[in-house]
């Protein structure tokens, strides 16, 4: 407030200091006390259901245990690990996540960065195209995911009678297509709308400024929109990376994870659910933890502060 | 209608930042007050105190003689109109003038009444049935105004009203919330960062800093006899030149020459224990082009020649700037006034505003003689910003 | 980068014309196609053709005649509508304090949220699947409510907290001086200015249950609780032999109907929620 150092007052006597302090912060614990009453369901929701299971399936994932054996069930430390890890189903599965993950995700950073050109700059029908483009994002994955399969299934299908009636979802490669297909389509309307959020915060006089000083449109794409846009970008990566790496729905509808197309959730799943075997399942569902814990650090760190939720107050 | 009393008012964050410090303020019933300074000088927290949306720390608060420390906002009978104006945008200019009415469950027919009579004294008849967002700046600071006025409160309560206008429709403005005021007789307490709008509009003005009252009075009053280098550097504009001098012999020393003091600044500067080195302050009107002054007051009066850097014409007189070499004048005051115009520029010399009449010769870039009144000048002490030649009258 | 400089001219509009036909084939081909799909009959099912040669409304007949699908219905609108409910209600609790007060703890409350919002949905599944059996919730409404709701409170938090964060708080205090009680102040001023938010946020949580799939095909076992993209992988068409194809392009164009509803009525609103959720939050 004051800002001279001759017209700094001093602070009252101690006494008075204190009990003035007692008083005023009595506002301030009601205001931290309400604060927690409001989080409180939601926090407890949230840890009951997420932070409960993570540590009982970490214990779950150090011991034998097989629904189909309940009597065998014992502590048997790393073993699990040690089976998973030395698996070539799942590291096959890790690949396969790896691969639809970068690729999906690569093309739909292109995509979604036109479309979210044409949501924004669109002359005729940006209403249109807003509403449109929301259908794959609002639609049920499976349902989606189900028309993409009757599409290439001969017989059924279109699509298949283009691919010459091969069979596509039975081969390995022609399958792991379709599942990119179908996971473009899906989630490029969402990161178009994520990166048009981004655009938007790019001021229309910036970019007739650099008009004016020379660039033409593609520099002026590249030397200002993007650097402007970048955190808007890296968000948007974020947010799809993990997602796609949660594949799940549209592998189970396409090829259910035969002939080496599962994904880690898929395998996850099978173990677990169809296999009941829920200390393999349990192993890898710790696993799967740890690798998004990793993408999210490396994408955190590359944020650097532009973190979401870091912000508090930022631009407001 | 009512006085409103501040007595010893302190507020103090729970941090122990101290934002308004022992404000002692007799406002009259029916008076015009404007508290004026720059940001964070704490005028807008003792506005919000005398709203009750901020709580008093220490002192107290009478409004019509009563006090009011722990009565809630609603309970004070005042109105206030806030600087983004606040209106509700999900309801039309009649029901946001309406709504203060609504919330005193005052009958349809009386509210009808009172918000048509706001609306004809703010021209908003045509607009009732408008939501904010299809207003114009002007139309919303008067939508403001209306629900202020509606409910004929003891006292407004203005925070930077006009500061969202653009400067013409801020002039007009200006004219009307006076001229409003002075017909509906309602206390008034009006907070601005800009001395112009306080020069205009009150009938006392209050300057704030750091949270401290420096100096209260009528507008002309505070530009005529500043208590100190901020109150004269913030009060007038352009604003008063500050030149460092020294004083010897009755004679004071600077870059604008030597003059002798005259009677009065002696007199003045008898019980003042005036320092050796001082700052001198000399107002723009001060000067004149020393070839339009007589011969007897131009040798009562100081005279320097140097060249005139830019020259500014406004038709009924002339803005003369120079740039005389020497060390600008320092001190803690002139530092904070540098702080809030957010001037940081170095010019490397004392630069100077001089205003002359239309008839003076002077060129830009040439040298021109150039006359000041030695017995308008003001002496400041540098290290307390005292004004050294202060005066009741 | 278009339309900076130069004049909308007639070409202009042509090309954003052809650009948007583009977009909207591609975003409605797959829901057409599975539109023509329970549209036809089923002697014409297997004949590829893009465009039903007549229509028939024999596969929409054929689900609601069975009660696999109507009680799929109704478990997947119980389920969402619940899960919304209590979702919105507890995450606009959490967002009025983590926007409006300051408390210690507020950041770790959104750091929590942010990492549940990143989850690998699926190394929930085997502790769940195990903790629902212990506690006898498996293959019921409260076991799929639950873990929804969790999913959907980061979701629902960002994105009334970015609503909340936009609402111009000043009016409360002038509500206060125009005389309103605290109470009155949220009533008719508050309220009314974060409903669009919560609405928007109850959209977009109800389409998140809708869409779940994971959960909802781990954590039941039974018609009991089954939610439609669940029971849609189970269905076997009316008679052993017969393709189910039509059956579950039918149930599919169902369960798309009020996605298409809210994306026609509420585009907007979608869309804002969506990106001031995801970039500002």
């Amino acid at each position: 407030m004051s800002q001279s150092t001759t017209e700094k007052p001093e602070v009252a006597t101690e006494p008075v200091a204190a009990k003035k302090k007692v008083v005023l912060s009595e506002g301030k614990r009601a205001e931290r006390k309400l604060g927690w009453w409001l989080c409180a369901p939601a926090a407890i929701t949230m840890v009951a259901v997420t932070g409960w299971p993570i540590i009982y399936s970490i214990w779950l994932s150090l011991q034998r245990y097989d629904l189909k054996f309940p009597d065998r069930t014992e502590f048997i430390g790393f073993d699990n690990y040690v089976t998973v890890l030395a698996s070539p189903y799942w590291w096959n599965a890790v690949w396969v996540t790896a691969v639809l993950t970068v690729i999906s995700v690569a093309i739909e950073l292109v995509l979604g960065m036109g479309l979210a050109l044409i949501m924004h700059r669109a002359l005729v029908g940006r209403g249109l195209v807003r509403t449109t483009s929301l259908i794959p994002y609002g639609i049920v994955t499976i349902v989606a995911g189900f028309s993409w399969r009757f599409a290439w299934t001969p017989g059924t299908g279109y699509l298949a009678e283009l691919a010459g009636g091969e069979p596509v979802l039975t081969e390995k490669l022609p399958a792991l297509m379709v599942v990119i297909l179908a996971e473009v389509w899906k989630t490029t309307p969402f990161m178009a709308l994520l990166l048009m959020a981004g655009l938007a915060l790019v001021p229309d006089d910036l970019l007739k400024a650099a008009a004016m000083d020379g660039a033409g449109p593609w520099q002026r794409f590249v030397k200002v929109t993007l650097p402007i846009m970048k955190p808007a970008i890296l968000v948007a990566l974020l947010f799809r990376t993990l997602d796609a790496f949660r594949i799940f729905d549209n592998l189970f509808v396409l090829t259910a994870g035969s002939q080496g197309t599962s994904s880690v959730s898929m395998l996850t799943y099978n173990n677990l659910i169809k296999g009941l075997n829920l200390g393999i399942g349990s192993t890898m569902s710790v696993l799967i933890f740890l690798m998004v814990a990793a993408i999210a650090f490396i994408f955190i760190k590359l944020f650097g502060t532009a973190a979401p939720g870091s912000d508090d107050g930022g631009k407001r | 209608m009512a006085e409103i009393v501040l007595d010893k008012v302190t507020k103090r964050y729970p941090d122990g930042a101290l934002a308004v410090q022992e404000v002692n303020l007799e406002i009259a019933d029916g008076e015009f007050v404007i508290l004026v300074g720059p940001s964070g000088c704490g005028k807008s927290t003792t506005l919000n105190m005398i709203a009750g949306l901020e709580d008093i720390t220490e002192g107290e608060l009478r409004i019509g003689g009563q006090r009011v420390n722990e009565k809630a906002p609603k309970d004070r009978d005042i109105a206030m109109v806030f600087q983004s104006y606040a209106l509700y945008p999900h309801m039309t200019v009649k029901e946001n003038m309406a709504f203060p009415l609504r919330l005193a469950k005052v009958d349809n027919a009386t509210v009808e009444k009172k918000v048509a009579d706001a609306a004809e004294i703010l021209d908003l008849a045509q607009h009732l049935d408008r939501k904010p967002a299809n207003l114009s700046g002007g139309q919303r600071q008067r939508v403001a105004m209306g629900r202020a006025i509606v409910r004929n409160p003891k006292a407004f309560l203005m925070d930077e009203p006009l500061s969202n206008l653009d400067a013409k429709l801020r002039v007009q403005m200006r004219t009307s919330v006076s001229r409003i005021q002075k017909q509906l007789g309602t206390t008034t307490v009006y907070v601005t960062h800009d001395q112009t709008e306080a020069m205009t509009l009150g009938d006392r003005v209050v300057v704030m800093r750091g949270g401290i009252v420096q100096q209260m009075g009528a507008p002309q009053f505070l530009y005529e006899h500043p208590a100190n280098l901020f109150v004269a550097g913030f009060i007038g504009s352009p604003s008063m030149n500050f030149v460092p001098a020294s004083l010897a012999d009755n004679k004071l020393q600077s870059v604008l020459g030597e003059v002798t003091l005259t009677d009065r600044i002696r007199r003045l500067l008898e019980g003042a224990d005036a320092p050796r080195e001082v700052i001198v302050g000399i107002r723009p009107e001060h000067f004149e082009d020393a070839s339009l002054v007589d011969a007897t007051a131009k040798t009562d009066g100081g005279v320097f020649t140097s060249q005139v850097e830019v020259l500014e014409s406004m038709g009924s007189d002339k803005f003369a700037h120079f740039l005389l070499s020497g060390e600008q004048a320092t001190s803690a005051d002139l530092a904070d006034l540098a702080k809030d115009t957010g001037d940081d520029t170095s010019v490397g010399g004392i630069s100077l505003v001089t205003r002359l009449s239309a008839s003076s010769g002077a060129k830009e870039g040439e040298p021109s003689e150039i006359w000041f009144d030695a017995d308008k000048v003001q002496l400041f002490d540098p290290s307390t910003g005292k004004n050294l030649t202060y005066t009741e009258r | 980068m278009a339309g900076i400089g130069g004049a909308d001219t007639t070409q202009k509009k042509v090309g954003w014309g052809l650009l948007n036909a583009v977009v909207v084939a591609y975003a409605l081909f797959p829901v057409l196609w599975i539109l023509s799909l329970s549209l036809k009959s089923s002697k014409t099912l297997a004949d590829g053709n893009l465009i039903p040669r007549e229509i028939s409304f024999e596969n929409y007949s054929n689900i609601f005649a069975t009660t696999e699908f109507i009680r799929a219905l109704a478990n997947s609108i119980g389920i969402a509508i619940i899960a919304t409910v209590v979702a919105v209600v507890f995450g606009t609790m959490a967002a009025y304090a983590i926007a409006r007060l300051d408390f210690p703890g507020k950041n770790l409350l959104v750091g929590v949220s942010l990492l549940i919002a990143m989850f690998p949905q699926v190394s929930l599944v085997s502790p769940l699947f195990e903790i629902e059996r212990g506690l006898g919730i498996f293959d019921t409404w409260p076991g799929l409510i639950l873990p929804y709701i969790t999913f959907a409170l980061p979701l629902a938090i960002y994105t009334l907290s970015a609503f909340f964060r936009e609402i111009p708080w000043e009016l409360e205090k002038a509500a206060k001086m125009d005389g309103a009680t605290p109470g009155q102040a949220f009533r008719r001023v508050i309220a009314p200015l974060a409903a669009p938010g919560v609405f928007t946020t109850a959209i977009l949580v109800f389409i998140f249950c809708w869409n779940d799939f994971l959960f909802a095909i781990s954590l039941t076992s039974t018609e009991q609780s089954r939610t439609v993209p669940a029971a849609l992988s189970f269905f076997t068409g009316s008679s052993q032999f017969e393709d189910p194809a039509g059956s579950i392009s039918a149930a599919a164009v169902v369960i798309t109907i009020p996605i298409i509803l809210f994306v026609l009525f509420f585009q907007r609103r979608i869309v804002a929620g969506l990106t001031s959720g995801a970039v500002k939050g």
